[in-house]
């Protein structure tokens, strides 16, 4: 199968369209950071009004971890929708094109075909996440420095040491390619039931927002279907930034809060990554090919 | 040897029945023309032929294997143009090639490449990006795709849509010498009588899905073996009766009306024949030319 996802990978590097989401995210980062390089100190003022009072909080507060943790909360629920501009056109591009027909009169199989746009889907969604990281990241640590993250959660505070910080962050981006392979998988599964791009993308973007709210509201009926939705779990990266605390509540090195939690929403995740591409290759394998 | 063998093929669309009850066979080395208005059925052979459309009913055989069950061993041995040239609009004919190449099980070296863009009248235009192309160009690069990896079966579906008379004569050259210089199978569709009457060795004439006529190109156009139609008041009896004399060989397979292959000379007898079996004859007309035929086979519906 190794020669139809290396055609799928040379498919994808040279369609012009791949470049927009990277053009996209390096854009936004770089006028995030741009914006806190120049006016940094008085937004880390604004974040901790409230508790200036109470707290004084020594050494670097804007460093470079805080930032990406600012922009992967920005950009985290951005990102899908780029990532659904490619995973969603797959299929759907291609019997726009016509060339289905081209692909599907080859020796191999249409589960084949499939599971290669797939992998290509996904390398592509892998290699953004790591653009992602570079530029959020290790840019930032370059141009803000590194120091300990201070993080304000909604009624407490978390203060990780420096040297226990960045580990966080590759496990997050681990957890943020399975919510992004997820979106991928939903844009292919959409990309296999249409003859033409929008459709499926808008559809794609759709079923996300439309999750999302689902997943957001407090109302009894929709919280018996939210654990087992997949937009309730794509955000659970932020798991990594909560850490336990001993009897006198200091911080344990190394620690997570809710590792369960983690555990739980990379199962369902992949659960939905396993039944859309299974939807997709059923479909595709039942579909005649009349465009 | 049968190349292609199709048994009691159809596909419905809905209530809609695009193929029906359609069986022929293609011998190797034929150039067999498949001959239909549009909207006949032709493209939703084809494509069941490659494995694209799922048939409701029916067998098909391809080099003596059935399609189901060896779909990858079959689909390795053709090449195929369905209906329009399909291309990727950011990706230059060289690139095209060499991609497909990959998919080959045998080696297809660069030379190899750089022939075929030159069979197909490319080479000076490999390195520009397809969305550059006219649609002639297109066409051209599409059947490039389908002979690369030297095929023993072709099926072209509709291969000169887009072509000016240059490159359509090019076409029907290149399809003329794959048949006799290199001994292929080749499987061409259209919708132009003229085309096919001039390539063909074998023709197929489909209509609403069914098939209207099936025989050696020369045989229908023989005005020695002319096409006889008779409309009677009953045709089934006079059909009946046909198939219990002598004539039981000359009677064309179809479904519908009575036609007949017979030598000029012999209507005289024919008709003769009729009047003497009490057939209530209304009219006995002779078709001289394929064009004839086609269009009376076919608008009888």
């Amino acid at each position: 199968m190794w020669p139809i996802i290396q055609i799928e990978l040379f498919k994808i590097y040279k369609r012009p369209r791949t470049y927009i989401a990277f053009g996209a995210i390096a854009a936004l980062i770089l006028v995030i950071q741009m914006g806190l390089k120049i006016d940094g100190e008085a937004y880390a003022a604004f974040l901790m009004k409230d508790i200036n009072d109470t707290l004084t909080v020594d050494g670097k507060v804007l460093n470079g971890y805080l930032i990406c943790y600012i922009l992967l909360q920005l950009l985290l629920v951005h990102v899908p929708l780029l990532v659904a501009l490619i995973a969603a056109d797959m299929l759907s591009g291609e019997a726009n094109l016509g060339t289905l027909r081209l692909l599907f009169t080859t020796p191999y199989s249409r589960t084949q075909w499939v599971l290669a746009k797939f992998v290509a889907a996904s390398l592509y969604t892998i290699l953004l996440l790591i653009w992602l990281a570079f530029l959020a990241l290790f840019l930032s640590m370059w141009i803000f420095g590194t120091d300990d993250l201070f993080l304000m959660k909604s009624n407490y505070v978390v203060l990780i040491q420096e040297q226990d910080v960045f580990w966080r962050y590759l496990g997050a981006f681990v957890f943020a390619s399975f919510s992004l392979l997820t979106v991928a998988a939903l844009g292919f599964l959409m990309s296999s039931l249409a003859n033409n791009s929008i459709g499926p993308i808008v559809a794609t973007i759709s079923a996300i927002v439309f999750f999302t709210i689902l997943s957001t509201l407090n109302i009894p009926l929709f919280n018996v279907v939210k654990p087992y939705l997949f937009t309730t779990h794509m955000n659970n990266w932020k798991e990594f930034f909560d850490i336990q605390v001993n009897e006198s509540n200091d911080a344990i090195t190394g620690s997570i809060l809710n590792v369960a939690k983690i555990k739980n929403s990379i199962i369902i995740l992949a659960i939905h990554i396993g039944l859309f591409v299974g939807a997709s290759v059923w479909i595709m394998k039942k579909k005649d090919i009349l465009s | 040897m049968s190349v292609i063998k199709v048994q009691g093929l159809s596909k419905s669309f809905g209530a809609l029945k695009a193929v029906d009850q359609l069986s022929f066979e293609v011998e190797a080395g034929q150039v067999y023309g498949f001959l239909g208005q549009n909207g006949s059925g032709k493209s939703t052979t084809i494509r069941m032929l490659l494995s694209l459309i799922h048939p409701t009913q029916g067998h098909i055989e391809i080099f003596g294997q059935s399609l189901t069950n060896h779909r990858s061993v079959i689909l390795e041995q053709i090449g195929a143009v369905i209906e329009r040239p399909d291309s990727y609009p950011y990706l230059t004919a060289q690139e095209h090639l060499t991609l497909f190449a990959k998919l080959r099980k045998q080696k297809i070296t660069a030379a190899k490449i750089e022939a075929t863009l030159a069979q197909v009248g490319l080479l000076s235009r490999a390195n520009d990006k397809v969305q550059t192309y006219s649609l002639g160009m297109k066409q051209r690069l599409g059947i490039g795709i389908a002979l690369l990896h030297d095929p023993q079966l072709i099926i072209l579906d509709e291969p000169t849509n887009g072509l000016d008379p240059q490159g359509i004569a090019d076409i029907r050259q290149l399809i003329k010498s794959l048949s006799k210089d290199q001994g292929k199978t080749v499987l061409v569709s259209s919708h132009l009588l003229s085309e096919i009457e001039q390539i063909a060795s074998h023709i197929l004439i489909i209509h609403q899905g069914k098939k209207m006529a099936e025989g050696p190109t020369s045989s229908l156009l023989d005005p020695n073996k002319t096409i006889v139609q008779i409309k009677t008041l009953d045709d089934a009896d006079a059909k009946q009766k046909l198939m219990a004399s002598a004539y039981r060989s000359n009677v064309l397979d179809r479904t519908e009306g009575i036609y007949l292959t017979i030598p000029k000379l012999e209507i005289p007898a024919l008709n003769a024949f009729l009047v003497a079996s009490n057939i209530n004859l209304v009219s006995l007309e002779a078709k001289n030319s394929l064009e004839d035929y086609f269009l009376q086979l076919t608008s009888t519906f």
